[in-house]
């Protein structure tokens, strides 16, 4: 299939969208439905093809001395600032967008037909804005794609909003509902914040490098020595004791970490529950949280070079794994117990990519820097796979209690025993136990951590088996603990078939992915990487998993008073975590006492009295003036004969006087 | 004694004195018409005078008097005619209250 | 030197013209205003007649004193009820007409006797002026010819005769 086939890829969300939103309303939400699937099974196969084709085929000259070239599909000229400032529209196919075609857009078939099921009712009422929703799930899955196959960072930039727009529009799906506005405010707010920074990097890295491109003649990470001439254009250009590139790459990472919800940016991802939870499963899986990721891997052999903007990161990704990972202990709503996790998940692909450099030397290659990169990628495609497993497991349990909370659910294994055993398996996935998934991408992580450092690797590994304790203690919570009391007349069952297909489908592939052989197609300069299992990490972190695993069993699988102990015994620290570390009071703090006290008050005040007030004294000054010569043109024909005449015999009076003295 | 120029264009002068206290402080429109004659009047006046003592020989000024009335003819019959039509339509000929035009 | 005749007539006219003309401004029942511009009329008519313009004079009769004042006295009395006065004038009303009037009369005053030998021209004799002869120049275009504005006047006139009749008109 011809790579130029990635056209239609991102076209068909495009058209769809138009479509939809258009068009949709005209039609039934089963022929939408129906048709928002095909177009999406369509984009799927299509990606696949593309994806295949660059990875396995041997046409249109590749791969060049054993290294994957990127292959720019097509990239015309968008708007010309200068001759040597242009910024393009375009497609690229490298490793990390090839894949990520197929990331994206697997989730949202997924998502799309479980929709379907999902979506058609609300509460027991018919769902209102079924057209609306395919076609904003049209456009969120466009602009995810568009940002992924991007050949610039201006591009990047634009399909970043787009994304932003899309996710505001997605949570706040149910308008109505004063929650939903606030969370896809926040979200819109929190994230437009970052991309402000974001866009503060692309101009300081565009002014010195005078180029947005990423690949082709003038691009700055075709390669490492592109790269090191990007950098060497700042030309030793400092900023408070920081060299101005890396002050771009860290403003640009802000400007994702605000996507990628890292600490302290984090604290939107938790509300955006308010959405579907179909949207939950696409913006934690596969579409906004890994564009941060994905914004630095994209910018990688640049962050390489700057190893201060890389400690920045690692030492955020790290923080973040292991808070978010801490919160996710004690919360009570299965949903944002999920969405905890993915942010202790997308740190640590943060980490990783950050980790790459362990010992700083650009010339230790495979095992090197490659290697935390390679994992990161690696972990965000056996994340995607399993996070939208169990969010999708999780909006069929919602779906069957009408709640969100675990207190409602408890012992539903006997019920729903589809959904146990695919949440189960994305459980197993997301903790590290072989021969799942997530074992063999986390595993090259802490390979690449322990390789920065012990300390690193450690604490990964700590995080790690956190992540088993908490993600079991959800599945125990929701499945077993005790008894399931039946609060609705109907009984909780499997859900219907559109919802339940896509669950078998993605728990088999969250069994199945680990075995893609990444190392091989994904790395950050196109070569093969040579790893192999490091048989002493993988141990340990099969132990520790274990032991998280056993530790949430026995305090979770059937009812006792444990858990309560340790909440009593450790009540602050439990309370701190329930209301995560209070990090949203602290906020709302920050902007409202301080901020808005402190230079929002004064600057509207200035604004009001000074700004407005001399406005509006020139505007009193004008209007007093006109109102006091207003007089003058009363309309009455006498007074302006009178002030004719007054003015004719003043000018005859100075006549006179100058001619006859 | 003889009568100079200066004797007549005293008169004349007095006679458009008049006429513009007349126009500026009258209220009814058609006063205000005679006024203007007036100080027409006196402009004609001062023309065949000028004309009878500067020029003798010459008959400028008498033609442009008689212009002039032909004028101030036209003039005021064309005025009258618009103030008794609005007379007609607002019951008045006071120029303070004819103001139904200027907003 | 004037005949004493000639000289008293122009010391009643004179007279004559001052006195009605603030007349005409100052009383306040609008038919006698009337009256008195119409004595200022016959007044001017009579200093054409002493300045040999004979035709000028019976002109200012004919045009101003038979018809102008004629046309005032019908809209007087269309427009007014008999014995109708009007307001007295306020003061402040007053002595900015007075103010304007006595301004310009003084500004003017003041420049014709400054230009005193200019202005104590006497009157010359003239030979006459012969009503043929007036035609001839008003249908003339030779030198003194004045057939243009008497073709511009005629439509001046034509175009007031249009304008009254649509003003007129009733609709």
């Amino acid at each position: 299939m011809p790579l130029s086939y990635s056209i239609a890829v991102i076209a068909i969300p495009l058209f769809m969208f138009f479509f939809l939103g258009l068009v949709g309303v005209k039609m039934g939400r089963k022929t939408t439905g129906v048709l928002g699937v095909c177009a999406m099974l369509v984009t799927t196969v299509l990606a696949y093809g593309v994806a295949l084709t660059y990875f396995f085929g041997t046409g249109e000259g590749q791969i060049v001395d054993g290294v994957r070239q990127a292959v720019t599909v097509f990239n015309p000229d968008w708007l010309s600032f200068t001759k040597t400032l242009v910024v393009r529209m375009g497609i690229v196919i490298d490793p990390i967008s090839a894949m990520m075609l197929v990331v994206v857009t697997t989730v949202s078939l997924m998502v799309h037909l479980y929709s379907m099921g999902y979506m058609s009712d609300h509460e027991g009422n018919a769902e209102k804005g079924f057209q609306r929703f395919y076609a904003e799930l049209a456009l969120f899955t466009f602009s995810m794609l568009g940002l992924v196959v991007a050949t610039n960072l201006f591009q990047i930039f634009i399909f970043f909003e787009m994304v932003g727009v899309s996710s505001y529009l997605l949570i706040g799906f149910y308008y109505s509902s004063p929650a939903a506005i606030h969370a896809s405010k926040k979200a819109f707010i929190v994230t437009r914040l970052a991309d402000g920074f974001f866009l503060l990097g692309i101009m300081v890295l565009s002014f010195y490098t005078g180029t947005f491109d990423f690949f082709g003649s003038n691009g700055m990470v075709d390669g490492m020595d592109a790269a090191k001439s990007a950098v060497a254009s700042a030309g030793g250009a400092t900023f408070m004791g920081c060299s101005v590139i890396a002050w771009a790459l860290t403003f640009i990472f802000i400007g994702g970490a605000g996507k990628s919800a890292m600490y302290p940016l984090h604290i939107w991802l938790p509300d955006a529950m308010e959405g579907p939870t179909p949207v939950s499963a696409l913006i934690h899986a596969a579409t906004m949280v890994v564009a941060g990721v994905f914004l630095v891997a994209r910018l990688f052999p640049l962050y390489v070079l700057e190893q201060g903007a890389m400690e920045i990161i690692t030492v955020v990704g790290a923080f973040t794994a292991f808070y978010a990972a801490a919160i996710a202990c004690v919360q009570s709503d299965i949903k944002r117990a999920l969405a905890f996790s993915t942010i202790s998940q997308i740190a640590f692909m943060m980490t990783s990519l950050a980790v790459s450099s362990a010992d700083g030397g650009l010339i230790q290659i495979h095992g090197g820097y490659g290697l935390g990169y390679m994992a990161s990628m690696f972990h965000l495609f056996t994340h995607a796979m399993f996070k939208a497993l169990l969010f999708l497991c999780a909006g069929a349990i919602i779906h069957a209690v009408h709640s969100n909370e675990n207190s409602d659910m408890h012992g539903l294994h006997k019920y729903m025993p589809i959904t146990s055993i695919a949440f189960l398996i994305g459980c197993l996935a997301i903790a590290g136990i072989p021969p799942f998934a997530g074992f063999w991408s986390k595993d090259e992580i802490l390979v690449a951590c322990y390789e920065k450092g012990l300390g690193w690797g450690i604490w990964m590994s700590m995080v790690a088996g956190l992540t088993a304790f908490y993600m079991f203690r959800i599945y125990f919570l929701i499945f077993h603990w005790k008894e399931h009391k039946v609060h609705t007349e109907h009984k909780p069952s499997d859900q219907v078939w559109t919802m339940t297909l896509p669950l078998i489908i993605l728990a088999t592939v969250s069994i199945v992915a680990g075995f893609v052989p990444m190392h091989d197609l994904v790395t950050w300069d196109g070569a093969a990487l040579h790893t192999q299992l490091n048989w002493t990490v993988a141990g340990t972190s099969v132990a520790i998993a274990c032991v998280g695993i056993g530790l949430a069993f026995v305090m979770y699988y059937k009812e006792n008073p444990l858990p309560s102990k340790m909440k009593n015994a450790f009540s602050g620290l439990w309370t701190a975590a329930y209301h995560r570390f209070y990090m949203d009071e602290l906020y709302q703090f920050i902007t409202h006492k301080v901020i808005f006290q402190a230079i929002c008050v004064p600057i509207a005040w200035f604004d009001r009295h000074i700004i407005d007030g001399f406005m509006n004294l020139l505007a009193n000054a004008t209007s007093q003036a006109s109102y006091s010569i207003r007089r003058m043109q009363s309309g009455s024909v006498q007074a302006y004969v009178y002030l004719y005449f007054i003015g004719a015999l003043l000018l005859a009076g100075v006549t006179m006087v100058f001619v006859l003295m | 004694m003889n009568l100079t120029l200066l004797m007549y264009l005293i008169p004349s002068l007095i006679m458009f004195g008049c006429g513009v206290y007349g126009f500026i402080t009258r209220k009814n429109m058609i006063a205000i018409m005679i006024s203007l004659e007036l100080m027409l009047n006196s402009v004609d006046i001062n023309f065949v005078v000028f004309n009878r003592f500067l020029f003798p020989g010459q008959l400028e000024g008498m033609f442009f008097t008689l212009f002039a009335i032909a004028l101030a003819a036209a003039e005021t019959a064309l005025a009258l005619a618009i103030i008794i039509n609005v007379f007609r339509i607002a019951k008045k000929v006071d120029i303070n209250e004819i103001n139904k035009l200027k907003f | 030197m004037e005949s004493v005749g000639n000289i008293i007539l122009y010391f009643v006219i004179a007279l004559a013209i001052i006195v009605f003309s603030v007349l005409t401004v100052t009383t306040r029942r609008i038919l006698r205003s009337a009256t008195y511009l119409l004595f200022v009329l016959f007044a001017t008519a009579i200093i054409y007649f002493q300045m040999d313009y004979e035709f000028l004079g019976a002109v200012q009769i004919a045009v101003y004193a038979g018809g102008i004042v004629v046309l005032f006295v019908f809209s007087i009395l269309l427009t007014h009820r008999p014995g109708e006065r009007a307001d007295a004038l306020t003061n402040h009303r007053k002595w900015i007409g007075l103010s304007a009037a006595l301004l310009g009369v003084a500004v003017c005053g003041y420049s014709l006797f400054s230009y005193a030998n200019f202005c104590s021209k006497t009157l010359a004799s003239s030979n006459g002026l012969d009503i043929a002869q007036l035609g001839h120049f008003l249908l003339s275009t030779d030198k003194y010819g004045y057939l243009l504005p008497f073709e511009a006047i005629s439509v001046l006139l034509l175009a007031c005769i249009i304008g009254g009749v649509v003003i007129a008109r009733r609709r």
